[in-house]
């Protein structure tokens, strides 16, 4: 069952190509990290799927409908949910009250204007945080989280729209290193038991190469490789737009 | 009026240019290094002129004149870095806002001081010697003097230029403009940097004042005349850009100087004079660029500030003794009528109050949880008056009748102007809310036949039973308790919680799903109808209204009533009103100086509570809890 | 509404308390006065030293009905809303039932209204708008000044012995120069019906561009102009006339042009030969000028102006009035104001029963420079008296209701 297939998407910046007719697809219940060096255009791809920019050509289509061009809300209502690079919750409402209002907002209840917003779905968030294992700090303000602690709230936000899809901008940056793979096993535990597909972008290669199913490279705008963990490592035009050299990629994860 | 006289007005409107450009610049470089939003910049050009003029008169002749110009411009850079040493480097970090009211409150102060030093008169300044007379131009005459500031303002901005790209210190200038960590990085001494700029910005705004003295006299009125001025420019250049602060400066002087220029002209059968559209055409301009090109003419899209806001406590519902305690407030306010028998006046005040609370509980609504810093709340206060008083004398609409009126014409305004301000954020926002209540502002001023025009309207009185005070003033208590409990239901509920959502972080918000654009909009809109019914009853306590309602005045009070109670707490605009109104009403009453101790108040609660009264008084009250 | 709306009630309960519980016996007469001080400094100063010393003398004399006058003096915050606020405390807080003062026609305006609402008793000083007296006149408001009509048509002789035709305007956009202009126009279109008005500059109150509206003025080759400028767009209009050799040939008339409020900071620059309303107090040589401005100089080392005037001769006003009514009570000194006869520094006057406006005149002249400084030649008081409209007229431009 294929969930995500990007067709030919393009996007540039002035005379930068940015994403160059670029192809992928994603199958349903699949880990799929892309990856690239700096400037490769991934986050650039990453935005168009997600909504935040145009593509300038191409196609996105999700269990068969085109979302390339849709507002970020839209796409998020046909499914697929994000997390960002940098972690963003609402810093004025607890815990608790942040997947309340990503339940709200997926119920479509925002309009609403007399009933307390707290009374709304708070057994479900409850839930979804013990998901996380956040359900201690239900009713802290999420502003006095440490970091590691609100990537796991964004989490719980993110599954409260039931999404068939997760879109994840390099979920353990900032992170320490024990924290990245604790919260990326969380990741794929729960998307297992699911069945979600995740889209992610990642520098710590580490990460990458344990946890993913498949990894698309991208370098300068296009798609260089496709495939798992084995493949890729050892595909000599990855090494050359990493490094231009055979060096090791855990070096690099290391630099980011 | 012919083409030779158009071309001569458009030259001429060039030395008008000037003077806005000196001040503008002045500003642009402040917020672009400091972020500060200098209101007291008015002020330094206020004394700019002031100081230029007793020089002059003191001295007398060339020497007077010019070298009393040089002079003042240095005395005024030194008063800025005063300024900036003994008061604004303490606020450096607090919100946005609040350096503004501070500002604010500088000008206030100022502005007595010079009312003390140099008395009400207007004074009016030599002209300049050597450049008495004039120049012929398409057989007209151009004072010399017009001629040399027409040639003095870009012979400044090249030199600003240059010392910009060339000099270490034009580097550092530009690096905090553009780049505020890599300024960090280079390790450079921060605070000196800042008087530097305070100072020269200060500097600018002194000879811009001082340059003007053959042509203004030195009036107590010109620092906010020029401050709104200069705002104006600088949003419309471009925050930041010197450059974008010239030309922003020619194009408004140019649009006033050819509405003068055209005067009265017949337009399809109706008689227009364009003279009259000076009073809003930098406020059409900056509209039109807002709304098109919202970083002004050559600045940089803004990087979004509103991340920096400090982080607020979640909001939450009140607990059963605050519940309890707030009922029996309502019980006694209730009952002030009866208690307050022998002073009516305590009622007088006491509806005053009650439409402050309404007024500055709208304008939170809208500033606090939504985000949305509005500079031009009392457009929606001013459409509700007008709502409610032309419903009386056009349709002879009973109070009732009126009073519904008026929130339903605040509605729709808010409507249509909101739509265009939700597009924008930050210092943008702020300045589009400003036009367009100077815009309406504008149109009920002008509309003489429909409007009243500057009278207003008058006869707008209660019908019995509310004629008597003790009934009006429970009505109004009525519509007011219902304002707020609405406002703070809705605040709680699922909508208020999308509005914050939607400020707290809009990419994350629009990521769940929610039209942050709309929820912004309609909350725009519900602040609008609610402030207008505070319109409604403002209308009906006094009798008779004016354009004043709309002013950027009583847009300002707004302002500093809710960040005097503080921003992140519901209660807080209801404490700031009232302290505000009270407050104004005593200190109008007690001293010739209010505006210098209204200032001052405003300075030390700024300093003592910057997080607003109420902020203060929870951290006091937890201080105080703990052992 | 939470904990803090306690304050509120605190606040205003405390309000309650501080207030007086029964004033005081009343050993004085309080006459409750508001002016917009802070907006208006410039005429508003000597205005205010003009009323003390009427209040030192009327006292000195033994005051009135054997009190002494008290004035109670706020700042009306220069806008209608505050105007009305202040009102209500000095008539509700104070318990005053006289009011006087404003100056802005608005203010004045939102005043009067109140006025004829809560039937307090009102003598407008300042405000010029002719709606005081008549469209929106009631019977508690009295108005001691000219109005704009009647200083427009103090200026009509000069406009209409000019015997131009092409006639040009400027005035500040609001109430007063609106109405000055109307009533200007009126007026010639009556008298002299061949009239053309080539240009009509309405310039922001305050914020004149001098330089464009002088040159745009001049652009329309009027013969003659009339302004209604005063203040600092009054200073700058005329110094920009100047500058750029402008006008040379026209006639300008220019109303309030020779108060001296408006005129003396102009020094050696006043603009010789302009039509104007104003004061010149050093010129004036009737007896009660001369011991007006002697007494007023002895006091304050100063001379008088306009305001100074004004604010004399308005308690002045009240002391006869309330002598006259011999009680303070409202409705009777409503009475006894309907023809009060008084006598001043300009000579006598009346405040007419059928409008309550006073027929205090104004000193109609022309502009002339004496030791450096502007003052007026040629001029001659006229009395208020003898530009007002017939009675008949004046009846339907006032309400029925409003006697």
């Amino acid at each position: 069952m294929t969930s995500l297939v990007v067709t030919s998407l393009s996007k540039n910046f002035g005379a930068v190509r940015a994403v160059d007719n670029v192809s992928f697809s994603i199958a349903g219940g699949e880990f799929l990290a892309l990856i690239g060096p700096n400037g490769a255009g991934k986050s650039t791809c990453f935005n168009m799927i997600n909504g935040q920019l145009a593509p300038d050509g191409g196609t996105v289509l999700f269990d068969g409908r085109g979302i390339a061009g849709l507002p970020p809300r839209e796409i998020c209502r046909r499914g697929i949910a994000r997390t960002f690079q940098v972690a963003a919750t609402f810093g004025s409402m607890t815990v608790a009250e942040n997947v309340q209002m990503a339940l709200i907002a997926h119920t479509r209840e925002i309009y609403r204007w007399w009933r307390r917003a707290a009374s709304y779905h708070r057994p479900r968030a409850l839930d979804l945080l013990r998901q996380v294992g956040m359900q201690d700090a239900a009713d802290r303000p999420c502003s006095e989280l440490a970091y590691g602690d609100v990537k796991r709230v964004e989490l719980a936000i993110a599954l409260a729209s039931d999404p068939q899809l997760l879109l994840m901008d390099e979920p353990t940056a900032g992170m320490a290193p024990g924290e990245r793979n604790d919260l990326i096993r969380l990741v794929k535990a729960l998307v297992i038991e699911r069945g979600v597909s995740v889209l992610f972008t990642e520098h710590s290669m580490d990460v990458v190469f344990a946890f993913a199913d498949r990894i698309v490279v991208m370098a300068r705008g296009r798609i260089i490789a496709d495939g798992d963990a084995k493949s890729v490592r050892g595909d000599p035009l990855v090494q050359q737009a990493y490094f231009g050299s055979g060096r090791t990629f855990e070096r690099a994860g290391g630099v980011s | 009026m012919n083409w030779e006289g158009l071309a001569f007005q458009a030259v001429d409107g060039l030395a008008s240019a000037s003077g806005l450009f000196f001040v503008a610049a002045g500003l642009s470089l402040i917020f672009g290094v400091t972020r500060i939003i200098n209101i007291a910049h008015g002020s330094l050009y206020m004394l700019g002129t002031y100081i230029a003029v007793s020089l002059a008169s003191a001295i007398g002749g060339p020497l007077g004149f010019w070298g009393g110009v040089a002079a003042t411009a240095i005395i005024v850079g030194v008063i800025g870095a005063l300024i900036e040493i003994v008061l604004l480097r303490r606020i450096y970090s607090a919100p946005e806002l609040f350096q503004l009211l501070a500002t604010f409150a500088l000008l206030l102060v100022i502005n007595d001081a010079a009312l003390w030093l140099w008395g009400p008169q207007d004074l009016l300044g030599p002209r300049a010697p050597g450049l008495r007379g004039s120049l012929e131009i398409l057989g007209r005459h151009m004072p010399s003097y017009d001629a040399f500031l027409i040639v003095i303002a870009p012979v400044v901005l090249c030199v600003l230029h240059i010392v910009f790209v060339r000099s270490r210190f034009g580097r550092l200038v530009r690096a905090a403009t553009e780049d505020r960590d890599m300024l960090g990085a280079l390790g450079v001494n921060q605070s000196v940097l800042f008087t530097a700029v305070f100072a020269l910005g200060a500097f600018l705004a002194g000879l811009g004042g001082a340059l003007q003295m053959p042509r203004e006299p030195a009036s107590l009125g010109t620092d906010l005349t020029v401050i709104t001025d200069a705002f104006v420019v600088v949003v419309v250049g471009g925050m930041g850009s010197i450059v974008g602060s010239y030309v922003a400066a020619v194009i408004i002087a140019e649009v006033k100087a050819l509405c003068i220029g055209i005067g009265l002209v017949a337009l399809g059968g109706v008689s227009v004079n364009f003279s009259k559209f000076t009073l809003i055409a930098e406020f059409l301009v900056m509209a039109v660029v807002l709304v098109a090109r919202p970083q002004g003419l050559l600045g940089r899209p803004q990087i979004a500030v509103r991340g920096e806001a400090a982080l607020e406590a979640p909001i939450r519902s009140a607990s059963r003794t605050l519940t309890v305690f707030g009922i029996a407030v309502l019980v006694i306010l209730a009952a002030l009528p009866f208690l307050a028998r022998s002073s009516p006046y305590t009622l007088v005040l006491g509806v005053d109050v009650l439409i402050a609370v309404l007024f500055a509980t709208s304008l939170h609504f809208i500033m606090g949880p939504g985000g949305m810093h509005s500079f031009g709340h009392a457009a929606y206060f001013g459409l509700g008056a007008y709502g409610a008083a032309l419903a009386v004398r056009w349709f002879a609409a009973p109070m009732g009748l009126a009073l519904a009126a008026a929130p339903v014409a605040a509605a729709l305004g808010a409507l249509l102007f909101g739509w265009f301000a939700v597009r924008l954020s930050g210092v943008y926002l702020a300045m589009l809310t400003l036009a367009f209540a100077q815009i309406i502002w504008s149109i009920i001023y002008q509309w003489q036949d429909l409007t009243g025009g500057s009278n207003g309207v008058l006869g707008i009185w209660p019908n019995p039973p509310f004629d008597r005070l003790p009934v009006f003033f429970l009505l109004s208590l009525a519509l007011v308790a219902a304002g707020v409990v609405l406002m703070r239901r809705i605040l709680l509920a699922p909508f208020g919680y999308a509005m914050r959502a939607g400020r707290d972080s809009p990419l994350r918000a629009e990521a769940i799903g929610i039209d942050v654009k709309k929820v912004h909009w309609l909350a725009f809109a519900v602040a609008g109808t609610v402030c207008g019914v505070a319109g409604g009853i403002f209308a009906f306590a006094k009798g008779s209204i004016s354009p004043e309602t709309i002013s950027i005045d009583h847009s300002v009070n707004g302002l500093v009533m809710v960040l005097l109670g503080g921003l992140g707490t519901l209660s807080g605009p209801i404490v700031g009103a009232s302290v505000f109104a009270i407050l104004q009403d005593f200190v109008m009453q007690e001293t010739e100086y209010w505006h210098a101790l209204l200032g001052g108040i405003i300075l030390v609660l700024v300093l003592a509570f910057p997080s607003g009264l109420v902020g203060g008084f929870l951290r006091i009250a937890a201080r105080w809890r703990r052992p | 509404m939470r904990a803090h709306a306690f304050i509120v009630g605190v606040v205003l309960a405390g309000t309650a308390c501080l207030s007086p519980l029964a004033p005081a016996a009343a050993q004085t007469i309080k006459i409750g006065e508001l002016n917009s001080y802070k907006s208006q400094p410039a005429f508003l100063d000597s205005y205010k030293k003009g009323w003390e010393m009427a209040i030192d003398e009327v006292n000195n004399a033994g005051g009135v009905l054997g009190k002494k006058l008290e004035v109670v003096s706020r700042d009306d915050g220069a806008n209608p809303g505050d105007a009305v606020r202040v009102a209500e405390e000095l008539t509700a807080g104070e318990g005053v039932n006289i009011l006087c003062g404003t100056f802005l026609s608005n203010v004045g305006l939102a005043v009067t209204e109140y006025a004829g609402n809560k039937k307090v008793f009102f003598l407008a000083a300042e405000p010029l708008t002719d709606k005081i007296t008549w469209q929106n006149g009631n019977r508690y408001t009295f108005r001691l000044r000219p109005s704009t009509y009647m200083q427009v048509a103090m200026l009509l002789p000069d406009a209409l012995a000019a015997k131009k035709q092409r006639w040009g305007l400027v005035y500040p956009n609001f109430e007063y120069g609106q109405s000055a202009v109307a009533a200007f126009k009126e007026m010639m279109k009556a008298k002299q019906p061949d009239v053309e008005f080539v240009t009509e500059q309405a310039t922001p109150l305050g914020k004149i561009d001098a330089g464009a509206v002088v040159q745009a003025i001049a652009d329309a080759k009027p013969d003659g102009i009339f302004s209604a400028l005063f203040g600092g767009d009054y200073l700058k209009f005329v110094r920009e006339v100047d500058t750029r050799n402008a006008l040379k040939d026209s006639v300008v008339l220019n109303l309030l042009g020779g108060e001296p409020e408006y005129l003396d900071p102009l020094n050696d620059e006043a603009p010789v030969g302009w039509s104007v309303t104003g004061y010149p107090w050093n010129e004036v040589t009737m007896p009660a000028n001369k011991a007006f401005v002697a007494a007023y100089q002895a006091r304050y080392h100063d001379y008088p102006r306009v305001g100074s005037v004004v604010g004399y001769l308005m308690i002045k006003s009240l002391a006869a009035g309330i002598a006259k009514a011999g009680s303070t009570d409202t409705e009777k000194l409503v009475d006894a104001f309907r023809g009060l006869n008084m006598d001043g520094p300009f000579g006598p006057f009346v405040y007419r029963a059928i409008d309550h406006q006073s027929t205090l005149g104004a000193f109609v002249g022309k502009i002339a420079l004496k030791d450096g400084h502007g003052t007026m030649t040629d001029f001659k008081y006229v009395d208020g008296a003898s530009v007002l409209p017939s009675d008949a007229v004046v009846k339907t431009l006032r309400p029925a209701s409003a006697d």
